[in-house]
């Protein structure tokens, strides 16, 4: 029977899914993926009227007019600026401050220390879209309003406890013997952290910083509720107020987008690995 | 680790020795952990307190609150007809996202599998509305969603049918859930499919190959062997999708604001709404705790239904 059952199978599988249909499904979700896309960049290398007339053809040949009136305007690298220095500080703070806080979860005893952790998984049942108007209170009564400050402290705090549950299953995973060793060799806690413990962990905080990286990168919520003068406006918040005051005039508004849209993609391909590991990790361990 | 500790490192292990270590730990222990305290109490912890308070008070947001109302606000927000759509629409996104998307990535997941060839490249493409921002992807979306089949591609292609009509789709309150939810789908699906892909991985192939020999169809081992083993990733995936479902904002408020006629406001964009364009900041303060005793029950009840069942906890 069992020998039997190998050469059918193998026949039953082709039948029931032969490889073009598994090809064809991809394909179509593909398209479904790109369409937006696609269709965005033909609308920002067409000028507004080649957009209004015929919106799904190729630009070709492509004009690059929309594109330099958005790269000539100072306010746009003013955006770029802003979005940049959040970004670098919000990440410079979460793999610092988290992995700190991770090596005491991973690594060390005290009494409250389950206590301790369990308050900051709180954290991951009270998301920053639940929290903002509350946040908002704060950032008023300790005067952080209308500051990339106040968007910092805020992105990192809310990065805090899924990167500090990350980076405890990764520091936990390092074995207890290297630590017992050092602690022989006459290391101290912090010595072993900073010497032995972060170098092997650079995996782990490379995918902490990708991931930290794009989420603040992205937020808009944070900026959007903290930030008045336009002066200090990130990137996502000028391309909403970008698109509420061009909203007409679409093949500008997609040259905007395309460009705002430009470094994730670059940063995406080249940190894929580390932003998929951190996710997935994180996700898991969550 | 084997070497001979030079000088400076022995001199520490003698001060490091007996009591001393003890407080040098519990000095480290307590300087690691105090920039996170500091942030995490002052920005996540805080905040739920003084929701709490202010939630109490019918406060406009300007001068100290003093207006002292009880728990009003709960009972209007209980009988605001546009909080219960909201209330619904929330419900109704994590419906069609538990009963639609997640069985589209498990399925494209599952299809993509283990040995396709160019498996990275369609993982790459699936998983780039991820880490697109949800402004962009609203724009993109509102772009192509354009009622005129002269510049929406949406409906130019939906025109090319036989029958079909174009439709302004985010202005008619009857589809425009329909259409926010197809956005949110394409921005976060490949989350999902990236986590089952990750689960499958875990899979020992020699199951699989066991579950073949003794003559299972694919069927079977899909149902019998693949689906049990992802057990605690479809566990997570679904926590997620809930948790994300019921909070939309950014995606929602960029696409139709909530509209039209608040067809599709969700619990967050009702709390903006209040809280930061009407500025009723005591009414908006009970919305949130509202939602935060929503994902808290959520979390709560679901991490105790759903706990591992024993003959998986080995894997």
């Amino acid at each position: 029977m069992a020998t039997m059952s190998i050469p059918r199978q193998r026949w039953n599988a082709r039948k029931f899914l032969p490889q073009f249909a598994r090809y064809f499904i991809l394909t179509v979700v593909i398209v479904f993926v790109l369409v937006p896309i696609v269709m965005l960049l033909f609308g920002a290398l067409k000028t507004r009227g080649e957009f209004m007339t015929r919106p799904y053809t190729l630009p070709i040949p492509p004009r690059w007019e929309n594109v330099i009136t958005i790269v000539s305007e100072p306010s746009f690298w003013g955006m770029l600026r802003n979005s940049l220095l959040v970004m670098l500080a919000a990440t410079f703070g979460v793999v610092a401050i988290c992995s700190l806080a991770a090596f005491v979860f991973a690594r060390m005893e005290f009494r409250t220390k389950g206590l301790a952790f369990n308050l900051f998984t709180v954290g991951l049942m009270f998301p920053i879209n639940v929290a903002i108007l509350p946040v908002y209170f704060v950032l008023r009564q300790i005067d952080l309003i209308d500051s990339l400050m106040g968007v910092i402290l805020v992105q990192t705090a809310f990065q805090l406890s899924g990167n500090i549950l990350i980076l405890r299953g990764f520091f936990t995973a390092i074995p207890t013997e290297l630590q017992d060793a050092a602690y022989i060799d006459g290391c101290t806690a912090f010595d072993f952290f900073i010497r032995i413990l972060l170098p092997l962990a650079r995996p782990a905080l490379a995918a902490v910083a990708a991931l930290t990286m794009i989420v603040s990168w992205n937020d808009l919520l944070v900026p959007l509720i903290v930030i008045n003068q336009d002066k200090l406006w990130t990137l996502p918040l000028g391309t909403m107020q970008f698109q509420g005051q061009y909203g007409q005039d679409l093949s500008l508004v997609s040259a905007f987008v395309a460009i705002s849209a430009l470094p994730t993609i670059i940063f995406y391909l080249f940190a894929e690995r580390q932003i998929v590991s951190g996710l997935t990790a994180g996700a898991i361990k969550g | 680790m084997q070497t001979v500790p030079a000088i400076p490192d022995l001199v520490k292990l003698k001060r490091g020795a007996g009591a001393p270590r003890l407080l040098q730990d519990n000095l480290t222990i307590a300087f690691f952990l105090l920039p996170a305290l500091i942030l995490f109490l002052l920005f996540v912890i805080y905040p739920i307190f003084q929701s709490v308070y202010y939630s109490l008070f019918n406060w406009k947001g300007l001068g100290p609150a003093v207006d002292y109302v009880g728990i009003e606000n709960f009972k209007r927000i209980l009988s605001d007809r546009v909080f219960l759509i909201a209330l619904r629409n929330g419900l109704l996104i994590v419906v069609f996202s538990l009963a639609l998307q997640l069985p589209l990535s498990l399925g494209l997941a599952v299809l993509v599998g283990n040995n396709l060839r160019g498996r990275a490249f369609y993982r790459t493409i699936f998983f780039l509305p991820y880490v697109l921002s949800e402004v962009i992807a609203a724009i993109m979306w509102l772009i192509i969603l354009n009622p005129d089949p002269e510049r929406g591609f949406i409906n130019a292609v939906l025109v090319l049918f036989p029958g079909a009509e174009a439709q302004p789709w985010l202005g008619n309150p009857d589809t425009v859930l329909v259409a926010v939810f197809v956005a949110l789908t394409w921005k976060y699906f490949g989350f999902h499919m990236l986590l089952y892909l990750t689960g499958l991985q875990n899979i020992p192939v020699e199951i699989q190959e066991a579950a073949r020999i003794d003559g299972a169809s694919v069927l079977q081992s899909f149902f019998r062997i693949t689906l049990p083993l992802l057990y605690s990733t479809i566990r997570t995936s679904v926590y997620l999708s809930v948790l994300g479902s019921l909070q939309q904002f950014i995606l929602v408020w960029i696409m139709t604001k909530g509209g039209p006629v608040n067809a599709s406001e969700t619990l967050a964009t009702y709390m903006y709404r209040f809280g930061f364009v009407r500025f009723q900041l005591g009414y908006g303060s009970a919305v949130a705790i509202y939602m935060f005793l929503l994902c808290l029950f959520f979390s709560l009840v679901y991490q105790r239904l759903t706990r591992q069942p024993d003959y998986l906890t080995g894997l």
